[in-house]
């Protein structure tokens, strides 16, 4: 064990991983897609973090974001619609020595995924999990989605999406235990970074909501907060994803915001007429749940052994 | 007859035992009655004086029936032989019953015969409703009507003298009149009541001693049944446990190595997952209750990748559920052991009863082509060392491999050998070392399909699985020479493990009129009828297949050996001489269909979905019928 131990370390320090390392096929995304820049994000963040590519291990579901495995050279799994987190989950519940990312879409997870939503939250297992919301089933050619705007024009409401929107920041906001809720928007690229990047470094469920341009079906879904960037709300505070004078420069509303304070988050996240960006809630102390499912792997198959005989001996007559 | 009548009557009883070779007991009451408890001892202490026991339980689907109702029985039936016992045979030879309302179902049921002999309690008898009176008079008068020879024993008026509530209690004075009617063993009934008590302390197992030996002392006072049933094999022969399937199967997902069980709360599965929640620390294991049935096999299928090929135990419901993933499963080659405790369907069907409906949807119930390892145990041995074998097989042939057990087998106990555990059972360590870049994902045998798998961490292995159609390399594919050629790999390590497989053996000769073959926990029941058959001077075997998927070789060739082969299940078909059913229309039992296509011959088949384990009885008559059809 001690020899292993020795090699592996070494091996950490001596192997340096750069943005080819992470950085798989030719993404096949729409030209204009905001998915390209989240990818570029996810392969620099990688970098930055030096965890070795193999292992690292990108899940998705089903949809137009959730190729991103596909454009990574680390292991990945392409899994089903909506099944994105309790395949990670599973992934990460005997090796928690895995870094686990979740790729996954507003279709995916807000609606087929919607009880894995929630529970994953709960869970709170050690994983970041980027839900790329375009407000639109692409994929499968624009469909409505939970968070589609009311009176959108879909192929499956041709007159105009008939509900309401979803609020999914409200929602995650509202399970117990969730850990860290960030939203951010595609086309700023230095806060995207900054953003998942403290998502990928916090322990626990880091939930980023990231605000995502399908110029193909839903052009200008988000035109107004493009157009009115006083409509975008940057949240500050020396706790919250650190924002330097160049990202500060590009928000004309701005607010403090301790991401510990879980009722202004709420607040924030229930006023719909300002677009949050930043860091909404953080609670790096709640409980993890790879903590307790990856208990006794350190076990010899002589303990083992004993243990099923003395489970037996409990039958024995 | 009257209590006084009894009592005179077995004053007189013989004070030696007689000696029988086996004997069916069953106690009912309402649920939350302890009938459960007291025959759980009652098989537990008769197993350690090495008799062959079979033990089942009378379940209602709700948890608290209301009282006195006909179909809320709960209970338990047990068989207790000289010999081996394999089933829980035909009609009971001796019913306790706390009331007259419970026996209903069990008569619809086809429990009783005319000359089973009925102790019931008489307190409803002086009732201050005289409604439940008027009940308990009329069922008694019905039930001699039936030929049952009722007594009417003051069980609750004597458990008074020694608890204030006897509704908590009455269970340990039946046990001591059992003991006491079938010469068991005072200490070890003791010593089991001691051991079910331990938490609670001597507190609470002073007034269950004290019942016990009141229900010892009445029956050798009051009760004219007094037999001795003495084991053929010496006691302590050779070491045995005794468990259901449910608890049988928990052991082997440890005895397997696998070190997760994901699983959502479904009857009759969930007890495997209560006893591993119980005991998996000791194997370092650890049971994932999941938000639904679907992210249970999602979380056991995330695990399988990263490494550790992991368990889902689910029932029919679950099994629908979890059916998108588990062609993704197949299609992505994850190893993965499943484990559907079968109950009565379709849909929320028959919770708590026994039923082989799933054979078919789990062979076919997945969109496109999804070859996958299909294995049913037919003993609770076998429901042990089938998840051994299960996850070896998942891990060599890399892909889902289901065991099917029932509702029977779940709750059905048994004594069986102590199994010797052994390290070679266990999973290896995960595979961490450098992968050679050069062999892809998917590195298909041309003759097996067989090929190794990149676990997470292996440098070098890197790849993206995907449940779509892909290359060796793990790419999507869409064109039409890699999904053909896909299809095959995957469909030929079928082939692979079919060739590893024996023939399997004929009960019986080798030829004759008619062969029975069956599936699952019916073996026993089928065996015994197949004696009786034989006894009878009937040319009649059996064939008992563990294999489902791949089948195990050489069965049109056994097949050809005998005038007839039908199948008997526990699942529906259309009675041949039904109105409207003709040779082209007739729907065949599940096994019956596979083995007709696999075969190309005319198999035949008897099968019913009562929600009841088949007795050999039953199976003897129905095989009788086609057999006077024949000559």
């Amino acid at each position: 064990m001690f020899g292993l131990k020795g090699d592996w370390s070494l091996d950490v320090h001596e192997r340096y991983f750069t943005i080819g390392d992470y950085a798989g096929g030719e993404a096949r995304w729409c030209p204009g897609c905001g998915d390209h820049g989240v990818l570029t994000t996810v392969h620099r963040v990688c970098r930055d973090a030096q965890i070795p590519p193999e292992q690292t291990v990108a899940v998705s579901g089903i949809g137009c974001s959730s190729r991103l495995p596909h454009y990574m050279s680390t292991y990945g799994f392409h899994g089903l619609h909506g099944r994105a987190l309790p395949i990670a989950q599973g992934i990460k519940s005997r090796r928690p020595e895995l870094d686990v990312w979740v790729a996954t879409g507003d279709g995916d997870c807000f609606s087929i995924g919607g009880c894995h939503w929630l529970h994953a939250i709960r869970y709170n297992m050690d994983m970041t999990v980027l839900v790329f919301d375009n407000a639109i089933y692409g994929l499968t050619k624009k469909q409505t989605s939970p968070t589609s705007p009311m009176g959108l024009k879909t192929n499956t409401h041709p007159t105009g999406s008939i509900l309401p929107a979803m609020n999914p920041l409200t929602v995650t906001l509202g399970i117990t235990n969730v850990s860290f809720v960030a939203q951010v928007v595609d086309w700023n690229p230095p806060m995207l970074y900054e953003t998942i990047k403290a998502a990928h470094q916090h322990r626990g469920t880091s939930f980023v909501r990231i605000i995502q341009r399908c110029p193909v079906f839903v052009d200008g879904v988000f035109g107004e907060f493009q157009d009115d960037p006083s409509r975008l709300l940057l949240l500050h505070h020396e706790n919250g994803i650190p924002v330097d004078e160049n990202i500060a420069r590009m928000f004309k509303t701005q607010r403090e915001h301790d991401p510990s304070n879980m009722s202004a988050a709420r607040d924030i996240a229930e006023d719909e007429s300002l677009m949050p960006v930043g860091l909404l809630y953080h609670n790096p102390d709640a409980p993890v749940y790879n903590d307790m499912s990856s208990l006794g792997r350190d076990m010899s198959d002589e303990q083992k052994v004993a243990g099923i005989n003395k489970a037996l001996d409990a039958f024995a007559i | 007859m009257t209590t006084q009548a009894t009592a005179e009557k077995s004053a007189a009883s013989a004070s030696v035992p007689k000696q029988i070779q086996e004997y069916i007991i069953e106690v009912v009451s309402d649920s939350g009655e302890g009938a459960q408890k007291c025959g759980q001892t009652f098989g537990s202490v008769s197993g350690k004086m090495g008799n062959g026991v079979w033990t089942v339980e009378i379940i209602p689907a709700e948890i608290q029936p209301p009282a006195r109702s006909p179909a809320g029985a709960s209970g338990i039936r047990i068989r207790l032989g000289s010999k081996y016992v394999t089933n829980m045979g035909d009609e009971a030879d001796i019913v306790v019953a706390f009331n007259e309302q419970v026996l209903y179902s069990r008569i619809v049921n086809g429990a009783y015969k005319a000359g089973t002999v009925l102790l019931l309690e008489n307190k409803w008898a002086t009732d201050p409703q005289p409604e439940i009176q008027k009940q308990y008079a009329d069922a008694v008068a019905e039930f001699r009507e039936h030929g049952l020879i009722v007594h009417e024993l003051a069980i609750e008026e004597e458990c008074l003298k020694i608890v204030k509530n006897p509704r908590k209690g009455k269970n340990m004075f039946v046990l001591g009149m059992l003991c006491r009617m079938f010469s068991r063993d005072v200490q070890l009934a003791l010593d089991e009541i001691s051991a079910t008590f331990a938490r609670k302390g001597p507190k609470v197992i002073k007034p269950n001693h004290d019942l016990f030996n009141a229900g010892y002392e009445y029956a050798a006072e009051n009760i004219e049944y007094y037999y001795e049933i003495k084991p053929e094999s010496e006691v302590g022969a050779k070491p045995t446990v005794v468990t259901n399937g449910n608890t049988a199967i928990g052991l082997g997902v440890m005895a397997s190595g696998m070190d997760l069980v994901s699983m959502y709360p479904i009857t009759p599965a969930t007890s495997a997952s209560h006893y591993l929640a119980d005991v998996y620390h000791l194997v370092g294991g650890f049971v994932h209750q999941a938000e639904d049935e679907i992210a249970a096999c999602a979380f056991a299928i995330g695990s399988s990748y990263a490494g550790k090929t992991a368990c889902t135990i689910t029932s029919g419901p679950g099994m629908a559920l979890k059916s998108e993933l588990l062609g993704l499963a197949v299609m992505g080659e994850i190893p993965l052991v499943v484990v559907d405790v079968q109950r009565g369907g379709p849909s929320t069907g028959l919770p708590t009863k026994i039923e082989q409906g799933d054979l078919l949807s789990t062979m076919y119930g997945m969109p496109g082509d999804a070859p996958k390892v299909i294995m049913a145990p037919a003993t609770i041995s076998e429901c042990f060392h089938y998840v051994i074998t299960a996850r070896k097989l998942a891990e060599a042939f890399r892909t889902p491999v289901f065991i099917l057990t029932d509702a029977n087998l779940a709750t059905g106990v048994q004594p069986y050998d102590r199994p010797e555990v052994s390290e070679e059972w266990l999973a290896a360590p995960i595979d961490q070392s450098a992968w050679d870049k050069n062999v892809p994902p998917y590195d298909w045998d041309e003759n097996t399909g067989l090929s190794p798998r990149p676990i997470p961490g292996q440098p070098g292995g890197e790849y993206v699985l995907t449940g779509l159609a892909h290359t060796t390399r793990s790419k999507v594919a869409y064109d039409s020479e890699t999904n053909q050629l896909s299809c095959q790999h995957r469909s030929r390590k079928m082939a692979a493990l079919a060739g590893t497989l024996k023939k399997p053996d004929v009960y019986g000769d080798p030829e004759g009129d008619i062969l029975v073959v069956g599936w699952g926990s019916t073996m026993g029941a089928i065996e015994e009828a197949v004696d009786r058959l034989r006894d009878e001077g009937h040319k009649v075997s059996s064939l008992h297949l563990r294999f489902l998927s791949p089948m195990e070789p050489g069965l049109k060739e056994i097949f050809g050996k005998f005038k007839k082969v039908m199948t008997v299940e526990v699942n529906y078909s259309d009675d041949p001489n039904g109105p409207l059913i003709t040779e082209e229309n007739r729907r065949y039992a599940q096994l019956a269909i596979l083995l007709r296509a696999h075969t190309l011959l005319d198999v035949d088949c008897w099968s019913v979905v009562y929600g009841a384990p088949l007795q050999p009885g039953i199976i003897h008559d129905a095989v009788l019928g086609r057999l006077e059809k024949l000559n």
